[in-house]
Order: structure tokens, then C-alpha cells, then sequence
């Protein structure tokens, strides 16, 4: 991309509610860090540098969901001084796992909450950050994969659209050539319908995908949900599955409710 | 300064930590009045959530409380749904596990070391500062944090939130022919972990010592990471030593089902993490307190480097109890977790099958592991038909909070008799300070009781 003078891209990297999973990815790029710190200059990453450059940044990377009234806020700057922000993982694109409050009876979840409200603020949601701000892309994952976020920044730095696909997980499993867990030993996976993007690695386990990268851009549920009670899942068991890392993504928020209600 | 003569140093957000935490200090003629890690990461009520889940999800799930010790959370939550259900996992399988973790340690560790901890001994600010003058030695960690990462890959499926671990075991176990390459550079990598352990211990270190029992588990002939039995080490103070004392002191263990009548957690009012105390005393667990309690098990490579970097010989009654040289604690602990993969997969025999069956029991299960940050306790009560019932996670930097707290006392109380510090001066000490533990804020956050009492 073109920056005014020839100066270095300057990236930010910002933590919400989360794990810390997806910012650790870049620090899990040990072959490419030392390289992207050449090309890009890391101006605000508080896990991994106690300086601070000014702003604006041309990149800013968002880790994590928003729970608390001054995050809220302060998303708000962080969006006014980047040029373009990426959310990176399930936190910031979903709500993350903790988006499981959401579901909490209300009533005695904010007893509960404010049994001491002069100890702890938070909000009676977790929510994305496309719900407060505008968001220029969407990273998947919980965690993100390594490979995509060299692919997102790289593509950043040469002014391209990045190249992640968002059809399912299947795609994947057929790439890696790994035998379908459902078809073969009718093995209850969600892969049909999660975002791709870690590579199928559960299938390849012999496990059946969970969801990590939340809902892909096909979804037939009148199709697929009398799959998995086929393969013996019962009503709560489907609610479970959809009721994780993604928990708050639309359409797998709306096809766990509608199970609860079953 | 303050009217009162008081003067408050706020560290508002520190830097080179897992999560988010400030600090806050108050000093009064020469004394510190108040010295408080605040720690402001937004609780995500795991234990709140984990009520209503099935018993062979909490590995998956509190997997997401910390994206930097993962495989410790997964473990800790087995440990504990199978001692409910009265399941034991051993053998090939619980070597695998141990292998894993093995992994996460290397990663974390040399994580620690080279990109958050060394900084400080050099004056800079982060790893890329420092590899403007110590590019080798940083490639080196990168090149060790990597092989850490392969094992968890190879085992787990990727390095955060790996997706191979279950209840009883896993979904798929490696064949020999997998694990030789990893072997192959393993031994490599093993040289490279003792030119680190000489790197770090030739650092500059402030002299120190720390005031407390110090707490790991302990599981006789070997090294404990993925099992034992809580064990704790009187404080300098109560044997009439000095802090920065070097001797063993005399150790008493406990039931890990009575750890909750040992490990007493208790909210404070400036931080969304539990502070807890162990039998009503300030504790400290991590590679500090392991290599007090298990360093006598260590394998004769990582035994010889600890000598030569000057650590004393733990077999002799040994301990390090300055923070400062954790980093070298850290640095002898890699290159063990390397010496020891190596010896589970020369020892390799694939079990079949990948995973024992944990039938559901109505039961209440205990389960501590050795994250890198110290211990990490679990507890699930399940119903009959394996419903989680309630849901309990102690994490090692909770625990450490007290004794963070009191070096930082420690600390600024002993600069402050060297003349009045810079308020610059005093905010780099004091994060160094905190750094030495190795603070995991995002783990820590996360365990505010939700329930009304």
C-alpha cells in the first residue's frame, strides 16, 4: 500500500474481553515476526512492547469482545485512529464463549452481577465489535490460524484484497483429502456448516468439527440438524454444540434458540 | 507528590504482561503505604457458564480461559471430570499428555523469556529492540518457542486451543514414524536450550529474595507437570531466615481434595481477579517454587546446566528465591521439558485405544496441573448423568497476586533507602518486578464467584 513519504505501515494491536490466543498468534509467526517488524512498525502491541508510537495507525488488529461500558468507549477512539481495523478471532467478530452470558436469566444474573456492583462493572452482554464500530474485516477463528493473519497482513501491505474464503469446513476435508467423519463413521460434525479456515484439523483428528470458526456462508439447518440427531445427538446436545466460541454469531444464535425452544 | 507528603505512582496499563492490569503506589516518608496490582480485565464468568455443560466439555471450553497455557487448562479440567467418574488415565496415554505438555511449556516459557522478561535486562522495550543487538540469541528463542509449538501441533492439532485433547485421553494418538522428526530436531534444539540457560544466567541481577511459602505439586522421581500432590515450603521468615536465603526449608503436603480447605480465595475490591492465600499465609507458586520442590528431579542435563548457571545443586538442599533469576529457573526448565520430550518418544508405544471411556459418575472431581505460571486447580461437581453442578478454577496468577503485592513493598522499600527515584525510575522497577512472576492477567480475571451468598 502507499503511505505518505515511504514511512513503514504503522499496526496496532488492541485486547478486549478474550483469551489473548488471537494477539499471541502473531507472536506464534516465529519464522515471519522479525520479518513483519521490518516491513511494518509495530506501534501499539501492549503484550509484546512497553512503547508507544502516535497515532493514527494504518492497521489497527482488535482481539476480544466488548462486556464493560468503558471498552465500549474506548473502541470508539481506537476505530477514530486507525485506517482500517480487522478484528481478529471469534471475540471480536461473535462475542466470543463469554457471549454465553447472553442466555443468562436476567434477573438473577444481574443479582448475581451486582451482589457488589462497587467491585466489578460489566455488561449483562458480551458483544462483537462490528456492534459498536465499522469493521473493515472479519478474521475468524477461535484461535485465528497463523497462515491467515500473515495472508490478511501481507495482503494489507501490497494493497490487495486478502484471499480467505468463507465457504465450510468440508472444502477443507475434501483439500486434505480426509475421509468424511460423518459419512464414514457417522461422527455428529459441524463442519457443513462452520467458516473454513483452520484446515479441517478436527476431521483429520478424527473428531467432528466444533464450530471454532463460527457459521460459513452456505447454511441449510432444515438439511443439516436431522443429521446430527441422526447420529444421536439429542435436542440439548445440538444447543450445546451451536452454544460455544460462536455462540452470539446470528445464525447460530437463531438455530440454538430455536432447538431451546424444542 | 500529594499535600499529605504522600506520593502515588499509577502505572495505568503495564506492558509486556498477558492481559490487562495497572498498578498503584503509594509512598509515605520513605515507607510504602499501598501496593496494589489492580487488575481491570473484564471477567468472562467461565464458572458462571460451566454449570449446565456436559462433563466431557470443560476441556474445550476453559481451554479458552488463557490462549498462552491452554494445554493446562485442558489437562487440569481431565485431571479433574476423571477423578469424579474414578478414571485413571496412565501409561502410553498419560506419557502423551505429559509430552503435550512438555510443548506448551517450551512455547510459554521461551515465550517469557525472550519477548517479554529479557527486555528488561537490556533497557528495551520489546524483543524487536532487542534484536537490534542480540539477533542471534532472539532467533535462537524463536527457533526453541517454535519446537515447543510443533509438539503441541503434532499432538494437539495447533498450538492455541488444540482440538485433540478429550476426557480419557485423545481423539487420535501419533504413530512412532510421526514423532521421529520432531525427535530429530528436538536434539538439536536441546544444545540450543543449554546455550540459553549460559545466555540468561550471564544477565545482571539486582540482589533479592522473596518472604513466601512457596507452592507446587510434587510427584517423587520425576519432575511434576501433569500430576502430583500440592506441597508447600515454609516462608524465610517463619524459620527465622532472611528473604533472599538460598536453603530448602521443611515441606508438608495435602490432599488435592482438600485443596479448597488449603487455597482460600477472597474477592478485593480493586481487581477482578480473587486473591487467595494458602492456610491463611501469602504464597508463591511457578518455576520458582517448582525448582524448590521438585528441582531435585531434574534430569542430569538440566541439573548440570543449573549448577553452572549458578543455581546450586538442588539435591543438596538448594533453592533460588530471588524473582530477578526466575528467568534462568525458566531458562533450566526449558531445557528439561526438551530432555524429558525426548525421553517419552524414545519410549513410545502407540496406545490403543486413544482414549479410556469416562462414564458419568455423580461425583465431585479435583484436578492440578503445572501450567508455566505456577499451579492450576480445577473442580467439577457432576450429577448422574454428567451434568457439570457447580465449577471451580484457581489459576496460578490469582494466587500469586499477595505475593506480588509484598515484593513490590519489598522492592520500592529497598530502592527508596538508595535516594528518592525518579517516578520513571520507580514505574520501570516496579513492572520488572511484576514481570519476574510471569503474570498470566487474562487466566486470572476470569473467576469472580457469580453466586449469591
Amino acid at each position: 500500500m502507499s503511505t505518505d513519504g515511504g514511512r513503514r505501515p504503522k499496526l496496532a494491536v488492541w485486547k478486549f474481553a478474550s483469551c489473548d490466543g488471537c494477539q499471541l498468534t502473531l507472536l506464534d509467526c516465529e519464522d515471519e515476526l522479525l520479518g513483519i517488524a521490518e516491513e511494518v512498525e509495530i506501534s501499539y502491541f501492549l503484550e509484546a512492547s512497553s512503547a508507544a508510537g502516535p497515532v493514527p495507525y494504518d492497521l489497527s488488529l482488535v482481539d476480544g469482545s466488548i462486556t464493560t461500558r468503558q471498552d465500549a468507549e474506548r473502541v470508539q477512539h481506537i476505530r477514530s485512529v486507525s485506517r482500517r481495523l480487522v478484528t481478529i478471532g471469534a471475540c471480536a467478530t461473535a462475542g466470543g464463549v463469554q457471549a454465553l452470558r447472553n442466555y443468562a436469566d436476567v434477573a438473577e444474573f444481574r443479582a448475581v452481577v451486582y451482589a457488589k456492583p462497587e467491585y466489578i462493572a460489566t455488561l449483562a452482554t458480551s458483544t462483537p465489535i462490528s456492534a459498536h464500530v465499522p469493521v473493515d474485516l472479519e478474521l475468524r477463528g477461535c484461535p485465528i490460524d497463523r497462515g491467515q493473519l500473515v495472508e490478511v497482513i501481507t495482503a494489507f501491505l501490497a494493497g490487495r484484497k486478502p484471499d480467505v474464503p468463507d465457504h465450510s469446513v468440508c472444502f477443507q476435508c475434501k483439500q486434505r483429502g480426509t475421509p468424511c467423519v460423518i459419512v464414514a463413521h457417522g461422527t455428529p460434525c459441524l463442519g457443513p456448516v462452520t467458516h473454513a479456515g483452520c484446515g479441517a484439523l478436527c476431521p483429520a483428528y478424527g473428531r467432528g468439527c466444533y464450530g471454532c470458526f463460527g457459521p460459513s456462508n452456505s447454511i441449510n439447518f432444515p438439511a443439516f440438524i436431522p443429521l446430527l440427531r441422526r447420529d444421536g445427538m439429542d435436542t440439548l446436545d445440538v444447543v450445546r454444540a451451536f452454544r460455544t466460541f460462536n455462540t452470539a454469531a446470528p445464525e447460530f444464535d437463531a438455530v440454538s434458540r430455536e432447538e431451546a425452544r424444542r | 507528590m500529594n499535600g499529605d507528603g504522600t506520593r502515588e505512582v499509577k502505572l495505568g496499563a503495564l506492558a509486556r504482561v498477558e492481559g490487562e492490569a495497572a498498578l498503584h503506589l503509594c509512598v509515605r516518608e520513605g515507607e510504602v503505604t499501598e501496593a496494589r496490582l489492580k487488575i481491570y480485565e473484564p471477567p468472562r464468568f467461565f464458572e458462571a457458564f460451566l454449570r449446565g455443560r456436559a462433563h466431557t466439555e470443560p476441556p474445550d471450553l476453559t481451554s479458552r480461559v488463557c490462549g498462552i497455557c491452554p494445554v493446562a487448562y485442558q489437562l487440569s479440567a481431565c485431571r479433574a471430570v476423571e477423578d469424579a467418574c474414578q478414571v485413571v488415565v496412565d501409561g502410553q496415554l498419560a506419557a502423551l499428555r505429559r509430552l503435550l505438555y512438555c510443548g506448551e511449556w517450551i512455547e510459554s516459557q521461551t515465550l517469557h523469556i525472550h519477548l517479554l522478561h529479557a527486555p528488561d535486562f537490556f533497557g528495551v522495550d520489546n524483543v524487536i529492540e532487542l534484536a537490534r543487538t542480540q539477533r542471534a540469541e532472539v532467533e535462537r528463542g524463536l527457533r526453541l518457542k517454535q519446537a515447543g509449538n510443533r509438539i503441541v501441533e503434532l499432538l494437539g492439532g495447533r498450538s492455541i486451543h488444540p482440538i485433540n485433547v478429550r476426557v480419557g485421553g485423545f481423539h487420535r494418538v501419533p504413530t512412532r514414524d510421526e514423532l521421529r522428526p520432531l525427535a530429530e530436531r528436538l536434539r538439536w534444539e536441546r544444545d540450543a536450550a543449554a546455550d540459553l540457560v549460559r545466555w540468561v544466567a550471564g544477565f545482571d541481577f539486582p540482589e533479592a529474595g522473596c518472604d513466601h511459602e512457596l507452592l507446587a505439586l510434587a510427584e517423587p522421581g520425576t519432575y511434576a507437570i501433569e500430576c502430583g500432590t500440592p506441597t508447600a515450603m515454609t516462608a524465610p521468615s517463619a524459620a527465622g531466615l532472611p528473604a533472599d536465603t538460598d536453603r530448602a526449608l521443611p515441606t508438608r503436603a495435602f490432599d488435592i481434595h482438600d485443596f479448597s480447605d488449603h487455597v482460600v480465595e477472597r474477592q478485593v475490591p480493586y481487581s477482578t481477579a480473587l486473591h487467595s492465600v494458602l492456610d491463611g499465609r501469602r504464597h508463591l507458586t511457578g518455576s520458582l517454587a517448582r525448582y524448590a520442590i521438585s528441582g531435585r528431579w531434574l534430569s542430569p542435563v538440566a541439573l548440570e546446566a543449573a549448577r553452572d548457571a549458578g543455581l546450586g545443586d538442588p539435591r543438596q538442599g538448594t533453592v533460588c528465591r530471588n524473582p530477578f533469576r526466575s528467568i534462568i529457573v525458566r531458562a533450566v526448565e526449558v531445557l528439561y521439558a526438551i530432555d524429558e520430550a525426548l525421553r517419552i518418544i524414545e519410549a513410545y508405544e502407540p496406545p490403543s485405544p486413544p482414549a479410556v471411556e469416562v462414564p458419568p459418575r455423580a461425583a465431585t472431581g479435583h484436578g492440578a496441573t503445572e501450567a508455566p505460571r505456577g499451579l492450576l486447580y480445577h473442580r467439577y461437581t457432576l450429577d448422574a448423568r454428567g451434568t457439570v453442578t457447580d465449577a471451580s478454577l484457581v489459576p496460578p496468577t490469582a494466587q500469586n497476586q499477595g505475593a506480588i503485592e509484598e515484593d513490590l513493598r519489598r522492592t520500592v522499600r529497598g530502592r527508596l533507602r538508595d535516594g528518592e527515584p525518579t517516578d520513571a525510575e520507580l514505574t520501570a522497577l516496579c513492572e520488572r518486578v511484576i514481570r519476574n512472576h510471569d503474570p498470566c492477567i487474562s487466566c486470572s480475571a476470569h473467576f469472580l464467584d457469580l453466586r449469591v451468598r
